[in-house]
C-alpha cells in the first residue's frame, strides 16, 4: 500500500516530510520507568562502595583459602557423589514413567474434560514450587536422608515432562488415530500404535534433557537435608572449610559436564 | 510363485546394539541404585500420615501474617529477580558477542566465552547465593549477585544463538555503506534480535522469580528468609501463608510473561 500512495506524492526536493525514525514516546517512557525502578531498587538494595570494597577484600580471601582445594576427605566426597547420583537415576527413571501415563491423561484431544482439566491443574502444582522448597516439605514428612531426594525429583520431573508430553500428544495427526479406531482397536492400542509413534522421540528427548536436569538438581536438594553431594557441601560452609568446598564444587562441575557429554551420545544413538 | 525373499530391517547391526547397550546400563544403573540407595522402608510407608499431619498444622493459613512480614519479603524478593536479571545482561551481551560467530570469527573468543557460560550454568543457584552470602554477608546484594551469575549462562548461550541466526543481507547493506561497527551493531543487529532479546529476557526473569523464592534459604534475602524463620520456630501456618505468597507471585509472574510475549512475537 505504501508503494501505491508514494505515487501521488508529487517529487520535491523541499517538501516537508515527517521524520521516519518518529520517537516512541511508549517505548521512552518504558526506559524512564525502567530507570526509575532501577533506582529505587538500587537503593533498597543498601549498596554502598564500602560495602562492596570490604567484599572484594572478603573475595579475594575466600579464593586464598579456596585454593588449592583439598581432596583429602575423598571417601566422604565419593559415597554423596554416588548417593546423588543414585537420587538422580531413581527419580528420573520414577519420574518418567509416571508422567507417560500422567501426560497422557492431560492430552485434551484423548480425554474427556473431567479427566483432562484436574490432571493439567495437578501437574502445574508440580512445576510452580521450586524443587527446594518441595524438598523442603518431603524432609519434614519423610525425614532427612535420600529418599526425600527422590521424592523431591519424582515432582520435577513430572512438572517438567509430563507438561511437554501433553503439549507433544495434542499437536498430532489425527488421521492415524482413526485409522486405528477404524479397525475396531481399543483404546490400549490405540494409544500404542498411533499415539506413541508420533510422539515417542520426543518423549526420549525430554527425558534425556530430564535426566540431566535431575543430576543438577540432585547436587542441590542436600542443602535443605534431602541426601546428596549438596548437604556435605552446605555443612562444609557453614565450618568455613573453604578448601573442600572447592574440591565439592569442582566435583560437582565435573559430574554435569560429564552428564552432559552421556546425553549427548545417548541422543545421538536415539537419533 | 515367485516371492521376493526381503527381509526389512528399521535398524542396522550396530544401531541395534548401542540402543540396547544404553538401556542395559540403565537398567544396571537403576538396579545398582535401588539397593544400594538408604532408604529407611518404615518412614516411606509412614509418608502419607505425615504428610497429612503437615498439612493439618499447616491449616487453617495465617493471613494476618501478611501484612507483618510477608509483604515486604515479597517486593524483596521482585526486586532481587529483576535486579539480577538486569545486572545478567551486563555479562550477558558481551559474552553473547563473542559467542556468535557472525560477529567474532575467532575460535578463540568462541572458547573464552563458552568457558564462562558453561560455568555459570553448572554451578546452581543457591550455591552461588552461598559464595556471595560467604562474600558479601547475608543480604540482599548476594541474592542479586547470585541471581545474575547463574542467568549469565542461560541468556548468554540463547542470545548468541538468536544473534547467529539473522538474515545477513541488512548488514552488508551497512557494511556497504561504510558504516562504523557500532552502527552496524545498533542498526543492523539490534532491530532484528530485538523480538528474541526481550522474549529471552522476559523468560529467564519468570524463572528468576522462583529461584529468588528460595535463595533466602541460605540468606540471600527475600521471601525464603521469612520462610526459613516460620520453619525454624515451627509456625507452620505462617509457612503455608508464605508458601501462598511464593504460588501466587510465580503464576502472576507467568501470566504476564506469557502476555507480553505473545504482543511481542
Amino acid at each position: 500500500m505504501a508503494g501505491l500512495n508514494s505515487i501521488d506524492i508529487k517529487p520535491s526536493i523541499t517538501q516537508d516530510r515527517e521524520n521516519p525514525f518518529k520517537r516512541n514516546w511508549l517505548i521512552t517512557s518504558a526506559w524512564l520507568l525502567l530507570a526509575a525502578y532501577l533506582i529505587y531498587s538500587v537503593n533498597a538494595m543498601g549498596l554502598s562502595w564500602e560495602r562492596i570494597s570490604s567484599g572484594l577484600g572478603y573475595a579475594d580471601k575466600l579464593l586464598d583459602k579456596m585454593f588449592p582445594p583439598n581432596f583429602n576427605r575423598w571417601e566422604l566426597l565419593l559415597n554423596d557423589l554416588a548417593e546423588s547420583l543414585e537420587i538422580a537415576i531413581i527419580a528420573s527413571v520414577a519420574g518418567i514413567f509416571l508422567s507417560l501415563f500422567f501426560g497422557l491423561f492431560a492430552a485434551r484431544n484423548l480425554m474427556p474434560n473431567w479427566v483432562s482439566i484436574p490432571m493439567r491443574g495437578f501437574i502445574a502444582i508440580c512445576r510452580t514450587f521450586h524443587p527446594v522448597i518441595i524438598a523442603i516439605l518431603f524432609v519434614k514428612s519423610v525425614g532427612f536422608g535420600a529418599l526425600a531426594g527422590i521424592l523431591t525429583l519424582i515432582v520435577a520431573s513430572i512438572g517438567f515432562i509430563a507438561k511437554l508430553f501433553a503439549e507433544a500428544i495434542e499437536e498430532i495427526s489425527l488421521k492415524q488415530v482413526e485409522a486405528i479406531r477404524a479397525t475396531g482397536a481399543g483404546f490400549v492400542s490405540v494409544i500404542l500404535f498411533s499415539v506413541m509413534p508420533q510422539v515417542f522421540s520426543r518423549f526420549l528427548g525430554f527425558s534425556t534433557y530430564q535426566l540431566d536436569s535431575n543430576l543438577r538438581n540432585s547436587t542441590m536438594v542436600g542443602i535443605v537435608g534431602a541426601g546428596g553431594l549438596g548437604g556435605t557441601l552446605f555443612s562444609a560452609f557453614q565450618r568455613f572449610d573453604y578448601d573442600f568446598v572447592a574440591a565439592i564444587l569442582i566435583t560437582i562441575i565435573a559430574l554435569i559436564m560429564l552428564g552432559e557429554f552421556l546425553s549427548n551420545i545417548v541422543r545421538r544413538i536415539f537419533r | 510363485m515367485n516371492t521376493i525373499n526381503h527381509h526389512w530391517q528399521r535398524f542396522t547391526l550396530n544401531q541395534k546394539l548401542s540402543r540396547y547397550a544404553v538401556y542395559l546400563l540403565l537398567i544396571l544403573s537403576l538396579v545398582q541404585s535401588v539397593r544400594t540407595v538408604e532408604v529407611i522402608p518404615e518412614f516411606f510407608f509412614d509418608a502419607p500420615e505425615q504428610m497429612a499431619d503437615l498439612f493439618a498444622r499447616m491449616w487453617p493459613i495465617d493471613f494476618a501474617y501478611y501484612p507483618i512480614s510477608v509483604h515486604d519479603a515479597m517486593v524483596e524478593t521482585l526486586n532481587i529477580a529483576t535486579l539480577g536479571t538486569l545486572i545478567t545482561l551486563i555479562f550477558a551481551i558481551p559474552l553473547a558477542l563473542m559467542n556468535a560467530s557472525n560477529i567474532v570469527a575467532s575460535p578463540w573468543s568462541h572458547w573464552i566465552a563458552r568457558f564462562f557460560l558453561v560455568s555459570s550454568r553448572s554451578v546452581n543457584s543457591l550455591v552461588w547465593a552461598l559464595l556471595f552470602v560467604a562474600i558479601f554477608g547475608p543480604g540482599i546484594i548476594a541474592g542479586v549477585l547470585a541471581i545474575a551469575f547463574r542467568s549469565v549462562g542461560f541468556v548468554g548461550k540463547l542470545l548468541g544463538e538468536a544473534i547467529e541466526e539473522i538474515n545477513m543481507g541488512p548488514i552488508e547493506a551497512l557494511q556497504a555503506t561504510g558504516a562504523s561497527w557500532m552502527s552496524i551493531l545498533l542498526k543492523g543487529y539490534w532491530p532484528q534480535i530485538l523480538p528474541a532479546f526481550f522474549s529471552i529476557v522476559l523468560f529467564r526473569w519468570d524463572i528468576n522469580v522462583r529461584e529468588s523464592a528460595v535463595l533466602g534459604l541460605v540468606g540471600a534475602g527475600g521471601i525464603g528468609v521469612v520462610l526459613n524463620d516460620a520453619m525454624n520456630l515451627f509456625e507452620w501456618q505462617r509457612v503455608s501463608m508464605a508458601l501462598v505468597a511464593i504460588f501466587v507471585i510465580v503464576i502472576v509472574a507467568e501470566i504476564v510473561v506469557v502476555n507480553i510475549r505473545k504482543r511481542l512475537i
